[in-house]
């Protein structure tokens, strides 16, 4: 299990910031991910629309083609930037 | 202890798409899976990477959903009438040739009421970059039918389906001079970006066609489904073909979609060929502007 844990945080090199309230649900984001690591929430935003939720954390890649398709500017991908923490 | 590796709260950037917007003018109008949005995010991807003074950059747009574009851009910008951001256009350039011209507009705005002035300025090579929005038929009036409406689709005035042959647009910029032509989706962000990049940096009339989804007039009148489905039409009936002879690039109702760069050549802009001609004519006697000089010599 640790070995798996180990594995996925450096497979990781990316993440999302989403706006949810933007979010008019289109699903393009989902849809165009290249590794397919986000899925529209069951929830709903205050305008009534479902929005994404980064699920496979570990599989994220930064590189923003999810910020590229968004027609309303709701979420963009980013490289993470990483330290270790005796840093 | 083995190397944690862990995100620091500080090191997210912000997005990059907001300080090329005017915040307060968001939530922009545009319907759920429009495309427009998706261009612009291109755009302004395919600007920050340009190197290009952004207070040398003015933006004009004409009328309709695509046409609000101008009034989004945190640049100079102006929303002319319909059809008229063309003339508006060529205007700004000739009194400041230093400016990097970017008209934005909807595929009824540059093609059927700004016709004329599409033809007449890729015939002068002005120095402009066009950048056309083609959800095929007027988006903000209520989904009429345009020049670019496929034969066989309806539209809210042509309810038994469209008959007129749908102009060609990549065949027709290149046949009145453009110097450089493409063709893109929305689906194609990258390869767009780099195409909107290329034409920013090209001299004299660059002319891109962005096919965008309409779900709320085009898609769903043509039962062909939201945004997310024309989207996908797009990923799977598009076939790459740079260089491709524009005459073989018309649409076709929910046929394939050829896309790429067809023409990338040059030949003396507007200004470059009244310049050439006064000084041969002239001789000393022609003194170009001093905004003129800085240009030619750069
Ligand atoms: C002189 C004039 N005629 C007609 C109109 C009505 N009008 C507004 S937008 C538009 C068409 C817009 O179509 P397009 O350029 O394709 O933009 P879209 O909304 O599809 O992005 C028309 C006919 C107008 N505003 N002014
Ligand atoms: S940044 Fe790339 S990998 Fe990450 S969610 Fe967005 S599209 Fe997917
Ligand atoms: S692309 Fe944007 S608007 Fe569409 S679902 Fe994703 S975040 Fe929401
Ligand atoms: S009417 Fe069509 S073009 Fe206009 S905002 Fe809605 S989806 Fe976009
Ligand atoms: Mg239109």
């Amino acid at each position: 299990m640790a070995e798996v844990a180990e594995q996925t945080k450096k497979a990781a090199k990316g993440s999302v910031v989403i706006s949810a309230e933007r979010c008019k649900g289109c699903g393009f984001c989902v849809e165009f991910c290249p590794p397919e690591v986000l899925e529209l929430a069951s929830e709903y935003n205050s305008k009534g629309y479902h929005t994404p939720i980064l699920v496979k954390r570990d599989q994220c890649t930064g590189c923003d083609i999810c910020g590229m398709v968004c027609p309303d500017f709701a979420i963009y991908g980013y490289i993470m930037k990483k330290k270790t923490k005796e840093a | 202890m083995p190397e944690e590796l862990y995100e620091i709260e500080a090191n997210i950037p912000a997005n990059p798409i907001e300080e090329y917007l005017r915040m307060d003018r968001m939530p922009h109008i545009w319907c759920p899976g429009c495309g427009i949005g998706t261009t612009v995010n291109c755009f302004v991807r395919a600007l920050q990477t340009s190197g290009l003074d952004l207070d040398k950059v003015a933006m004009v747009s004409g009328i309709g959903c695509t046409g609000r574009v101008a009034g989004y851009m945190n640049l100079d910008s102006f929303h002319t009438t319909h059809g008229r951001a063309i003339p508006f256009a060529t205007g700004l350039k000739l009194a400041n040739p230093e400016l990097k011209v970017v008209v934005y507009s909807g595929d009824g705005d540059l093609t059927a009421i700004g016709g004329n002035h599409f033809i007449h300025a890729a015939r002068r090579n002005m120095d402009i970059t066009v950048i056309l929005i083609n959800n095929m038929i007027y988006g903000m009036t209520g989904g009429q039918v345009a020049p670019t409406t496929p034969v066989g689709a309806t539209a809210s005035t042509t309810p038994h389906g469209n008959f007129e042959e749908t102009f060609n647009l990549p065949f027709l910029a290149e046949s009145c001079g453009a110097v450089y032509v493409a063709r893109w989706t929305a689906h194609h962000v990258r390869h767009l970006t780099k195409s909107i990049k290329e034409a920013l940096a090209k001299k004299g009339f660059s002319f891109i066609e962005i096919l965008a989804p309409c779900p709320t007039l085009y898609s769903r009148r043509n039962k062909l489904g939201d945004g997310l489905d024309q989207m996908e039409f797009y990923r799977d009936h598009s076939q790459i073909k740079n260089g491709a002879d524009t005459k073989t690039v018309a649409l076709e109702f929910q046929g394939d979609i050829v896309v790429g760069k067809f023409v990338d050549k040059e030949r003396p802009t507007y200004l470059q060929a009244m310049n050439q001609h006064y000084q041969k004519k002239f001789g000393d006697r022609y003194v170009p502007s001093e905004e003129m000089r800085k240009v030619f010599h750069a």
